[in-house]
């Protein structure tokens, strides 16, 4: 069996996952933040320690802005929830998921301006389109790290210094890129930044956040949920500090052990090295489905630009056929269809049909992308064109 | 001897363990115990340290710049 399904979650992950789960639920496993006795200490100390894992992974000056949720969705929907007001205006682009997409078309319907930069059909951004988009009530620009269909990296840096220096905030979803690719906060000023626990980091579903950048005012965000954080108990008011103010409810503590492993373990293998392997991979891949008659492969075609996610159609195949077949037929495990992002295949072209995504991580080999190439030869053959 | 203990008052348990990563850099003694009541309502944990240790415990506070709500004698 071969697993390309990486940029929907990555699997398998590291043992030390699951071991730092199991210790925690075996050994641990109090409320973390709520009572004062020794095991909920503890489990306080593993969910602080995994801020600071975040924070030095991103380099984020101060941990406690790093702010846990379910995934990167609760993120988006944090900074842009809680921080646009009707009448401001927010920049965003052609290549974005749903997790953005949707909660900024809801704002939309509470009086907040929204423009979406057209990208290239290869999914490129021209950071210059998003300067000559800036009008006087722009407040925040809202961006996708990299396409979570071919992979496409938009240029965060430059974007990142345009928002710096209109004063404008700048949120990036890194929900294909945290850990895949080097992200520094500081250096790429991101005021936001939106992060998964499940894919690229090799944590458990369930875990992800928001790293909330000291450009942003605490006192004008909005919690999306209120409740109870284990602080202020004497108080019926939500708190007003960061980051218990965002994180109401027991966290997901057990998830975030394993998050706190894997992200010790992405940091020992080193992002550059696993970018270096992916890229590999990638081009082996990009290169091979090229050269394939009847394959048509979307992107730029060039690894160093994009994540190690490729989309392709095999053409006279629906690729939902394609998919089923690569599963049943050489075990060849991927997703198909519009990946919960209609505007990016509207960019590239392939809406409303979609297309073939195989998502790599670094637990891919060259091997099995020869196998999985020669998967697609064969369908291909016998596909009508 | 007897022990004469201080308490450092935080917003809440991350700050405390945020607080106990700096004190342990510091080579400051410190422990992690629930808010004694007669010092607050809030069921969180405060920093106790030894009160000889309080004013190396600020100017460690201060350099990290980490927001605590007060230091007290108990």
């Amino acid at each position: 069996m071969i697993y390309f399904d990486n940029a929907a979650t990555s699997w398998p992950k590291h043992p030390c996952v699951a071991e730092a789960m199991a210790y925690f639920l075996n050994n641990i496993g109090a409320n973390p933040g709520r009572s004062g006795h020794r095991l909920a200490v503890e489990s306080g100390r593993i969910v602080y320690n995994t801020r600071e894992a975040v924070a030095e992974l991103f380099n984020a000056p101060d941990p406690l802005r790093v702010v846990f949720g379910h995934n990167v969705t609760e993120a988006l929907n944090l900074a842009l929830q809680g921080l646009l007001r009707s009448g401001e205006h927010v920049i965003t682009s052609s290549m974005e998921h749903n997790s953005m997409m949707r909660p900024l078309r809801s704002l939309e319907q509470k009086g907040i301006e929204v423009t979406v930069i057209q990208c290239s059909p290869e999914g490129f951004l021209d950071a210059e389109e998003v300067k000559k988009a800036i009008r006087s009530n722009t407040t925040m620009i809202a961006l996708n790290h990299a396409s979570n269909i071919v992979g496409t990296l938009l240029p965060i840096v430059e974007v990142g210094q345009i928002a710096r220096d209109h004063d404008l905030l700048f949120l990036v979803d890194a929900a294909q890129s945290a850990g895949a690719y080097p992200i520094d906060v500081q250096q790429d000023c991101i005021d936001l930044l939106g992060f998964t626990g499940h894919k690229s980091l090799y944590g458990p579903m369930g875990t992800g956040g928001l790293i909330i950048g000291e450009r942003v005012d605490v006192k004008k965000l909005k919690p999306i949920k209120t409740g109870g954080t284990g602080s202020e108990s004497g108080a019926e008011k939500q708190p007003n500090f960061l980051p218990d103010m965002c994180e109401s409810g027991t966290p997901n503590t057990v998830g975030l052990a394993g998050l706190c492993a894997a992200i010790q373990w992405v940091s020992e293998k080193g992002i550059d090295n696993i970018r270096t392997h992916e890229i590999a991979l990638t081009q082996q891949l990009i290169d091979g489905l090229k050269d394939i008659p009847n394959v048509k492969v979307y992107g730029g075609l060039d690894a160093n630009c994009q994540t190690a996610t490729v989309s392709f159609n095999i053409i006279g195949m629906e690729p939902s056929e394609a998919g089923f077949r690569l599963d049943e037929e050489y075990e060849v495990l991927c997703r198909v269809g519009l990946h919960c992002t209609p505007v990016s295949h509207r960019t590239i072209g392939t809406y409303p049909v979609g297309t073939v995504r195989f998502g790599l991580g670094i637990f891919n080999t060259i091997d099995e992308v020869e196998t999985a190439l020669s998967a697609v030869r064969q369908l291909a053959n016998g596909a009508k064109s | 001897m007897k022990n004469e203990y201080a308490v450092i008052l935080v917003h809440s348990t991350s700050y405390a363990l945020r607080i106990e990563k700096f004190f342990k850099n510091a080579g400051i003694l410190c422990k992690l115990i629930p808010v004694p009541r007669h010092l607050s309502s809030d069921c969180g944990v405060c920093v106790r340290i030894a009160q000889s240790d309080s004013n190396a415990a600020l100017e460690t506070l201060e350099t990290a710049q980490v927001e605590f709500d007060g230091i007290y004698n108990i």
